[in-house]
């Protein structure tokens, strides 16, 4: 509760009731904010194709599936979804086994060269790095990765891979060395000290870390869409129909690729903080 | 204790792969904008792509989306901080609730803006229910530009506002609470401690959102591409029309230092207008 009352006493507490309604107004009102366009995206995915195109709208829908049904069994919906996992999944596997040891690395030694290798994963952070599908595209056919799951997980891990340093970096941080120390002290070798004693603690949040480089390799566009061609992922091939495709494919495709997301992150909502470099306290 | 070599060996992976796929095509980039295919130094590219029609106006509205969505999402982002700091009960869950938009992809961010935003869509339905108008308005055909920038910039202020929202929280989080008591034993109201103390000690905080958010704001693509189609150029969609239906890697290449010579300079003016004096960090 002292989490709560950081600002002394909390304006609930302090002002009259004409605030505390003003409060709990401001509150509730950002939530519909943030809630009602996914809602209403819900309604015209379960909507009959008819009353996707129809005018006025309800704000209740008869639900129905066929937009659904037919989204899923379009020409193309089904190998875009497959490659979307596809890349998605090396991307996590590629971020997370790059992305830890180095988070265990910057968390546990000092070195010469780890301030130059922090600035490095900063330094991601400013640069705008969907471009980076540009020159790779030339790059590509040279080397005969173009339009390959494993040449669009490579630019998504670029995504991914600071982050999962980041994370990790705090996870091992959040263990005292004691731990381990104690372990080499009773035999165990610094690789069993870590696979018995540190593995199992950070296991949790790694799965996190993981699911944040799925998501953030399922929800990107432009280096996808500039990157893949006949293996195009859900999103690019979204992107791709977006001028001609009927409305109640865009919304059901819309859909399609919200819902996984949503929980994903529903999944790590306890790392979030983490995931900035920054302890929340 | 350990070899020396232990910790290179576990930052190795990394290393070489943020060198292979981030550095080098950086290098790569820029030299497909300068350098012709005779391998001479040119600034060909850069007049073919100033030259175009199209660019000044994809360059305005890049900008004038970032000014406008930005600062908004700034101050919105710190009401909410605020809000949630403040509450009793539920904390975990608004948060969450807040932070939704975290896991939306921007695509699928215009896609659900297009359901308010269209012809047929709630939008028009609403206001329509309620007697404003007496048939539907098109707000995003090719005449409304003002509605399609209205509509984009408010697609972004609710999809990119709670990432802003995450690394405020958590800035606060780590301002010591005594600095509140002792403001509050002085008198302090609460716009005053706001002022005083959490918006100085929130500068590192808002220096890494604001960098974050500008830089996505240039990269704007696939929410412009959902609400607007072609009727409001952007750079990055720039970029894909080069690439992809003029297939010319060198002019789209040349329009990428134009993204990154903006990125990298407002980078470098926030972190000056909001730096830290040494001695003042906590």
């Amino acid at each position: 509760m002292s989490e709560a009352n950081r600002f002394g006493s909390g304006p609930v507490q302090s002002a009259g009731s004409w605030h505390k309604y003003f409060f709990t107004g401001a509150v509730v009102l950002l939530c519909l904010w943030v809630l009602v366009p996914i809602y209403l995206l819900l309604v015209n995915t379960f909507s009959s194709p008819e009353a996707v195109a129809s005018y006025p709208k309800k704000a209740f829908p008869v639900v129905d599936t066929e937009s659904l049904k037919f989204f899923m069994n379009y020409a193309g919906v089904g190998q875009a979804l497959w490659n979307s996992i596809k890349v998605a999944t090396v991307t996590m596997i590629l971020s997370i086994s790059a992305g830890a040891p180095a988070g265990y690395a910057l968390s546990r030694f000092d070195f010469r060269g780890k301030d130059t290798f922090r600035v490095l994963v900063l330094m991601t952070r400013a640069f705008p790095l969907p471009l980076l599908a540009l020159p790779l595209a030339v790059m590509y056919i040279r080397v005969g990765l173009d339009d390959s799951v494993l040449g669009l997980a490579f630019v998504h891990t670029t995504l991914a891979l600071p982050f999962a340093v980041l994370i990790t970096y705090s996870l091992f941080s959040g263990i005292p060395i004691e731990l381990e120390e104690a372990a080499w002290t009773l035999g165990c070798n610094r690789f069993q000290a870590f696979m018995k004693v540190i593995f199992p603690l950070v296991l949790p949040g790694i799965a996190a870390s993981a699911i944040f480089a799925f998501v953030i390799s399922w929800n990107e566009v432009f280096a996808a869409a500039v990157l893949t061609i006949e293996n195009r992922t859900l999103p690019a091939f979204l992107l791709q129909g977006l001028s001609d495709s009927p409305l109640h494919l865009k919304f059901a495709g819309g859909a399609v690729l919200v819902l996984p997301a949503l929980l994903f992150i529903f999944m790590v909502r306890k790392y979030l903080f983490s995931m900035w470099g920054i302890a929340n306290r | 204790m350990y070899p020396k070599s232990l910790p290179y060996l576990l930052l190795l992976p990394a290393a070489v792969f943020l060198c292979l796929f981030f550095l080098y095509p950086f290098g790569l980039v820029a030299w497909q904008a300068f350098v012709n295919d005779s391998g001479q130094f040119t600034s060909d590219f850069f007049v073919e792509m100033s030259s175009h029609w199209k660019f000044n106006t994809a360059f305005t509205n890049t900008l004038l989306l970032a000014l406008a969505v930005v600062p908004f999402q700034i101050c919105l982002a710190l009401y909410m901080a605020t809000l949630v700091n403040g509450m009793k009960r539920g904390r975990d869950l608004i948060l969450y609730v807040w932070t939704i938009p975290l896991g939306i992809s921007d695509l699928a961010a215009g896609i659900i803006w297009l359901a308010i935003f269209d012809q047929t869509g709630f939008l028009n339905s609403a206001m329509q229910g309620l007697g404003f108008i007496d048939q539907p308005m098109s707000l995003l055909g090719y005449q409304s530009k003002g509605t399609i920038f209205l509509a984009i910039l408010v697609a972004e202020v609710w999809r990119a506002t709670a990432i802003v929202l995450v690394i405020l929280v958590a800035g606060m989080g780590l301002i010591p609470k005594e600095y509140y008591e002792a403001a509050e034993v002085f008198g302090a109201g609460r716009w005053k401690r706001f002022t005083k103390i959490t918006l100085p000690m929130l500068k590192p905080s808002l220096q890494t959102a604001m960098i974050l958010r500008i830089i996505m704001a240039f990269e704007v693509f696939a929410v412009v591409v959902a609400l607007g189609g072609t009727n409001l150029p952007v750079l990055m969609g720039e970029i894909y029309t080069w690439q992809f239906d003029l297939q010319d890697a060198n002019v789209a290449a040349a329009y990428a230092m134009v993204i990154l010579a903006i990125s990298i300079a407002c980078t470098l003016l926030i972190m000056w207008g909001l730096r830290t004096p040494k001695g003042a960090r906590v």
